[in-house]
């Protein structure tokens, strides 16, 4: 019974997360033609219902569902096909450790709203965030064309010299809450600081929130990073990719948008925590009182909060991507190696020496 | 459930590692010996192993071998010329040789089922205990060791002399 | 649950797949992976008997055994870089210098 429970809930997550990607496809090229003062996309219909352009993620779907698949000639065809699959998976399975909701009591069982409370919840995130190189680097060479090769050696190397710079930043969190599992910090976060602010990271770990995003967003390879496959500039590394395995990179990149906006918030915004709400109730500070709600009606709120800050989240970072240009190859790299990882080194001696005078 | 997935590990593991010996191109080598790294991930969590799992994972399966690819890449060994080296008579004895010592293993270890597990046993609060009391020497040395290695693997790749 | 034993036969069998990989294969690379695989093998049996005899010492000593398996996998990989630019071949049989 339990396993079945288990098995509900990966379900579930890995519903919302498909549909979700495939729902923000729409909000990106809606939301950019909002910021750059034109319509969008508003063709797509049935009959004469246009919907705004939601249906145009689904002629997307049936688009690259019915397209050609072929395999380049002289290519590798096992590794052409397995690079997709390398691709998706580890953005599927990191939102396993993400808590979405406080435990709920119903039936007088206890379920966790959480697929799987690991004892190293987040040195699981930096694993499977590190298998995602794989996806890339099989692309570029199983592509047997030059440039597809040298996209995905830029790509690669873009990825792995930001993954130092996620782990030490994480570490400065590690430090204040004091655990590695993800629902422990949540609820740790529920705490109040001098009686009237939750204790959330970006209040304790301002620096390390910004270069959280900006190295998640590198690592994404997401703009401004998205020299690697640079749109209208320079060769990707899935050029000779076509029809549903192209279509498996690009629910990729969107899933993993999903993924860097529930981290932020799951570390730096309190996750499932709505300001001053307990298990029981709202609890207002300064001994302003209390008020009682059933327990259906809490864990609704904590589920509807997470997902709406996911889903702000997820708007700021179409946002970046609309506003900044992009870096050039060689100022990413300099960047990562010189400049986002003494920051996160800094961060982390501060947060140290400043648990050590408060302890 | 546990001796399901310790089949299923097991089989791909072992079947992955022979792949690896057995395999002409490097590039195929590596992808098997990355198949292998996390079914052994797999082994070390069912043996209560969580750092351990996840930090294979992270170290070996997502940067050392991410490091081999990149240096297969780089090099672009041609597999087409590669015939598979020693006949095949070598190969048997080798088997036959391998399988002998098998034997041997398997008639010494005679270990049975492992008593209940402590608390906090392979989590991450006992093994920084372990390595920050017990084993800071090797911690330390280890340290040195990193840096003694970045500094020769830069020397090594210059193309100028230094 | 399973024998422990059953563990130690694994890790003795990718042992052995190892060493056969390291004296059998001539590409500088697989020779690389081979010795890989050997390391991991004695991971394994680490952390077997760190079960079976409730010491942390075993998950201790796989941890700094993946360290050291990566500077070395570092290190030699630079080697072959450097031998590949200088004679062209990674074949091992051709790259002994002496005469019989």
């Amino acid at each position: 019974m339990d396993v079945l429970i288990i098995l509900i809930k990966a379900g579930l997550v890995v519903f919302a997360l498909l549909n979700l990607a495939g729902l923000l496809t729409w909000a990106e090229r809606k939301q950019s033609a909002i910021m750059q003062d034109r319509v969008g996309p508003n063709r797509a219909n049935i009959g004469k219902l246009t919907l705004a352009g939601l249906l145009h993620p689904v002629a997307d779907g049936i688009k690259m569902i019915t397209k050609e698949d072929f395999i380049p000639e002289g290519a590798n065809r096992a590794l052409h096909t397995l690079a997709p699959a390398a691709a998706l998976f580890p953005a599927l399975v990191v939102f396993a450790v993400i808590p979405f909701g406080d435990t709920l009591h119903l039936f007088g069982r206890e379920i966790p709203l959480q697929v799987a409370s690991l004892n190293v919840g987040i040195v699981y995130i930096f694993a499977i965030s590190s298998l995602a190189v794989y996806g890339t680097m099989l692309a570029g060479w199983a592509s047997n064309n030059n440039y597809a090769l040298l996209g995905g050696l830029r790509a690669s190397s873009q990825m792995i010299s930001y993954e130092l710079s996620i782990g030490l930043s994480i570490l400065g969190i590690l430090l204040i809450y004091e655990s590695a599992q993800l629902d422990v910090i949540v609820q740790k976060q529920g705490e109040l600081l001098w009686g009237f602010l939750p204790k959330w990271g970006i209040f304790l770990q301002p620096l390390a929130f910004l270069l959280f995003l900006g190295a998640a967003m590198a690592e994404n390879k997401r703009a401004p990073f998205d020299m690697p496959e640079g749109e209208s500039e320079i060769i990707g590394y899935f050029v000779e990719y076509s029809s549903m395995k192209f279509g498996m990179f690009f629910l990729a990149e969107f899933v993993e948008i999903i993924i860097v906006s529930g981290l932020t918030v799951t570390l730096f915004f309190g996750g499932w925590q709505f300001p001053y709400l307990q298990a029981t109730g709202f609890v207002w500070p300064f001994g302003w009182g209390e008020l009682a709600l059933p327990h259906l009606f809490v864990v609704l709120m904590q589920v509807g909060t997470f997902a709406v800050k996911v889903l702000i989240g997820c708007w700021i970072l179409l946002l970046i991507r609309w506003t900044l240009p992009r870096f050039r190859y060689d100022q990413i790299m300099r960047l990562g190696w010189k400049v986002w990882f003494e920051l996160a080194l800094i961060n982390l001696l501060l947060t140290a020496i400043i648990v050590l005078w408060v302890t | 459930m546990e001796a399901f997935l310790f089949w299923i590990f097991a089989i791909v593991g072992v079947f992955c590692g022979g792949m690896v010996v057995w395999h002409r191109n490097p590039m195929g080598s590596a992808i098997y010996l990355v198949v292998t790294m996390l079914c052994l991930s797999g082994f070390y969590a069912l043996l209560n192993g969580a750092l351990v799992s996840v930090i294979q994972v992270l170290i070996y399966a997502g940067a050392v071998m991410v490091l081999m690819l990149f240096v297969i890449m780089m090099l672009n060994v041609q597999a087409a010329s590669e015939e598979r080296e020693g006949s095949l008579p070598v190969w048997i004895g080798a088997g036959v040789v391998g399988l002998v010592v098998l034997v041997k293993f398997a008639l010494l270890l005679q270990y049975g089922k492992p008593p209940e597990a402590a608390e906090e046993f392979g989590t991450i609060q006992g093994v920084g205990a372990a390595l920050f009391s017990t084993y800071v020497l090797p911690f330390e040395l280890i340290s040195v060791l990193l840096v003694v290695a970045v500094i020769g693997a830069v020397i090594l790749t210059k193309r100028r002399a230094l | 649950m399973i024998p422990i034993s059953y563990y130690l036969m694994v890790s003795a069998i990718l042992f052995i797949i190892g060493a056969i990989g390291v004296l059998l294969r001539r590409n500088a690379l697989i020779v690389l992976m081979s010795l890989e695989l050997m390391l991991n093998a004695v991971n394994l049996s680490f952390v077997a008997y760190a079960r079976l005899l409730n010491d942390m010492g075993g998950h201790v000593f796989v941890f700094l055994s993946i360290t050291v398996a990566a500077a070395e996998a570092a290190v030699g990989l630079a080697i072959i870089l450097a031998i590949y630019r200088a004679k062209q071949t990674i074949d091992v049989d051709h790259l002994s210098l002496m005469r019989y």
